[in-house]
């Protein structure tokens, strides 16, 4: 057999095991941690590898697939399972023909997100066994089981991954791809697969059954295995919890679970009775421990561990051991911050700086947009999940009344608009909202790395497709004032933003040009801008656009004329590319057109 | 109490500067040498100009892909601040590199903030065995600034176990042909610095 060793990240090495496993279709929308299983998967040809518009859209092509009787994954954040968990929980019910595996890639501590929901309930909530890798040895072969187990137990499978199983890399073993059990055809089947209540009633018995079959099987998977070591201490893990543990106490006992869901009571009850002292290691929700306790057995868990945010080996030795790090140098306190901040060029910034300046109440959504919250441009004063920001315009516009109009406007991204605001703009629109809904439209799914979506005309696996016209598709929708702006005109952008936001009937400006980092477009900015030392008053104006180019340099002195000022304004010319709005909000004329990079 | 026989790298600096592709030339290496490795960085918001850290860890077995506080045998700091932001994971006899390179972060750039002094006085005192490195002239004499991050690989390669040929070798697998040579002279000039 062909085997090579390779550095892989756990999505790489999850794309790799559901290649091996011989995956027909594949569908996800980008979200962090798990965006580079699809992007990575993309590379086989014989793979149908597919951006959707949203997750719940992913799955549904999933099942159909499955249904068809070919293997398929699904791909999502942990918040994506939410927009898919109607489909998920009925799913579990009808069962499928080819394996189906849905990989929840959670995020302890929100690196990305925002919230850390712990989705291994979901696991349990809807009825389906869930396995976790803690690394990407595991993460590539637990694809590949968890394929099998889907077929064996006619079940969906989820992986859940965390964002430093995701994203740390180890070596993985790669093999050669297999060929799957079943086949592909079109077999009716309506008692298993409609679930009118008359079949759903008799498929619920039948998902009990195989939560039970499953946690036997759970006892003998070879992926939950004890090591024993000193028997002080027993511990039972998974997932990258496992890894911390067995760092800074790699010589105790381990009940080390590959399946978080069912669990395996006899291999819990055998650690338990043998150890001294037993602990759960686990992140976010006392899940494993409260079902330990729940079989009568005493356990240390969230007593020693956080509830919230991540754990690393450092929060692993202090619950384990009650011992702190050694540490020569503690943090150094007051640093300044270095947040994300929106690229120099971002044609966001334009419009944040023009709601800032109007001082709007602005809804916000998720994107590389919602970094316009901000200071300087504080500019985002609501921003929840994909999509709500169109809903919470019209509940905050019919709570007000007519005392809102003019002061509320809705921003969302091209792509998160078509992953879940096309429902609330018609909704708008039925309802008779005074909503103004901009569309930052950069052509692109920027914040996860410049994903194609519907809008872009372009598929993952890169062939050209028929893309939406979005100025068309609102108009369908009933909304009758539709304008396109370029942002990079500020006084003439700020002109219709006012207008519009003033009017009394739905309205959507749409605002349109490439992210700067477009590999597609490529903008047509080039030369950087440079600020007169000469003319510059110190006025402090253009700072508050937040370009990361322009840069205030303290030292007491003088403009051309003789003005004092407390300092200047200079621009970084290897980070300037161009895009003049600092030139533009100069009232003294002092940025220009300076020299080529 | 910890595992001796792994060594820890950690990279700090700004998104942009190219950290990430010198920790996954490094991971490459090390798994050529011979070696158990993990690495750990946090992708998604982290490229937009935002702090990033990225841990590399080698042994005969690795667990934790994180290094503890407390611990880094190596810091390689590609920006000024930043080294002084992880500075509590310097372990007690720790090697660093550092980019005399300073990066204003937002606050700074806005005249709220001012950007810290003496950041080499300081790191020097914690450090066991110091190394400035001037990271972007060097970068700038094989004739592309993007060279940095191989210039600051060259500058760890020196205080680590594995051949030079299996550094050189993972370098040219990463960069199509026409980046190579001045890859490689990046490597040498920070090797040898």
């Amino acid at each position: 057999m062909n085997q090579k060793r390779l550095v892989l990240s756990g999505n790489e090495a999850i794309a790799r095991g559901a290649f091996e496993s011989g995956v027909k279709v594949a569908s996800a929308y980008p979200g962090t941690p798990s965006t580079e299983i699809l992007e990575n998967l993309s590379q086989y040809r014989e793979i149908q590898a597919q951006w959707a518009p949203n997750e719940k859209v992913a799955l549904e092509t999933a099942m159909g697939a499955s249904f068809g009787g070919a293997r398929a994954l699904v791909v999502m954040k942990h918040v994506g399972v939410n927009v898919a968990a109607d489909p998920l929980f009925t799913l579990s019910y009808t069962g499928l023909r080819g394996g189906l595996v849905l990989v929840t890639a959670d995020d302890p501590e929100m690196h990305s997100s925002q919230n850390e929901q712990d989705n291994r309930n979901y696991a349990k909530f809807a009825k389906v066994p869930m396995l976790e890798p803690s690394d990407s040895q595991e993460a590539k072969d637990f694809t590949l089981t968890a394929f099998e187990i889907s077929e064996a137990f006619d079940t969906p499978v989820m992986l859940r991954t965390t964002t430093r199983v995701s994203h740390s890399k180890s070596i993985v073993v790669q093999e050669e791809p297999k060929t799957p059990p079943v086949r592909p055809e079109l077999v009716k089947d309506p008692g298993k697969f409609v679930m009118l209540p008359a079949n759903a009633r008799k498929r619920h018995p039948v998902v009990e059954k195989r939560m039970k079959d499953l946690a036997a099987f759970a006892e003998t998977f070879p992926g939950n295995r004890i090591e024993w070591g000193d028997r002080k201490v027993g511990i039972i893990t998974s997932g990258i919890s496992y890894q911390y543990a067995k760092e800074v106490y790699p010589q105790a006992s381990y009940l080390k679970l590959g399946m978080v869901h069912p669990l395996p009571a006899g291999m819990i009850r055998s650690l338990a009775e043998k150890v001294e002292t037993l602990f759960v290691v686990e992140e976010l929700d006392p899940f494993i421990e409260d079902q330990i306790r729940a079989m009568g057995i005493a356990v240390k868990g969230k007593e020693a561990f956080p509830l919230c945010g991540e754990l690393n080996p450092n929060l692993a030795e202090k619950g384990l051991k009650g011992i702190d790090a050694l540490r020569p140098n503690e943090p150094i306190q007051g640093l300044p911050p270095r947040p994300p901040i929106l690229c120099p060029g971002c044609p966001h910034r334009g419009i944040f700086s023009i709601l800032s300046k109007l001082k709007l109440f602005v809804t916000g959504d998720i994107g590389c947009y919602t970094l316009g919250f901000l200071p300087p441009l504080s500019a985002i004063d609501t921003c929840v999940c994909m999509g709500a920001s169109i809903g919470h315009a019209l509940g905050l516009g019919k709570a007000l009344g007519p005392e809102a109009l003019g002061k509320v406007v809705a921003v969302i991204g091209d792509s998160t608009f078509l992953h879940s605001g096309i429902t609330s703009l018609l909704n708008v629109v039925y309802n008779k909202g005074a909503v103004t809904l901009i569309i930052l439209d950069n052509r692109t799914t920027a914040m996860t790395g410049r994903q194609d979506h519907p809008g872009t005309g372009f598929t993952l696996q890169g062939d050209e497709t028929t893309q939406v016209d979005l100025i068309k598709l609102v108009k369908a929708l009933g909304v009758k004032h539709v304008k396109q702006v370029n942002p990079y005109r500020l006084a003439e952008t700020e002109k219709v933003i006012k207008r519009e936001a003033n009017r009394s009937e739905p309205s959507v400006i749409i605002s349109r040009a490439p992210c700067v980092l477009s590999r597609r477009d490529r903008s047509a900015f080039g030369e950087a801008y440079q600020a007169d030392p000469e003319v510059c008053r110190g006025c402090r104006s253009c700072l508050r656009i937040a370009c990361p180019a322009i840069e205030w340099i303290t030292e007491e002195g003088a403009d051309r004329e003789g003005r004092k000022r407390k300092g200047r304004a200079s621009i970084d010319p290897s980070l300037c590319n161009g895009c003049s709005l600092c030139a533009q909000i100069c009232k003294f004329g002092a940025i220009g057109e300076g020299h080529a990079k | 109490m910890r595992n001796n026989s792994v060594t820890n790298i950690l990279l700090v600096g700004v998104g942009g500067q190219g950290i990430i592709v010198a920790s996954e030339i490094m991971a490459d290496t090390f798994l050529e040498a011979g070696y158990d490795v993990k690495k750990s960085e946090v992708h998604g918001m982290a490229q937009r100009g935002g702090s990033v850290s990225t841990h590399v860890r080698f042994g005969p077995k690795v667990f934790s892909p994180l290094i503890k506080e407390g611990e880094t045998d190596i810091l390689v700091a590609f920006e000024e601040l930043e080294a002084m932001r992880y500075l509590h994971y310097l372990g007690p006899k720790p090697t660093v590199i550092l980019n005399e390179q300073r990066l204003n972060p937002p606050s700074v750039s806005l005249g709220k903030d001012r950007y810290p002094e003496n950041i080499a006085d300081s790191l020097s005192r914690s450090a066991a065995r110091f190394k400035k490195i001037a990271g972007k002239d060097l970068a700038l004499r094989t004739g592309d600034i993007r060279t940095l991050n191989i210039v600051l690989l060259g500058a760890v390669s020196s205080f680590l176990p594995v051949a030079e040929a299996i550094w050189t070798e993972n370098i040219l697998r990463r960069f199509p042909p026409k980046a190579h040579k001045a890859n490689l002279e990046a490597f040498q000039l920070g090797r040898k610095a």
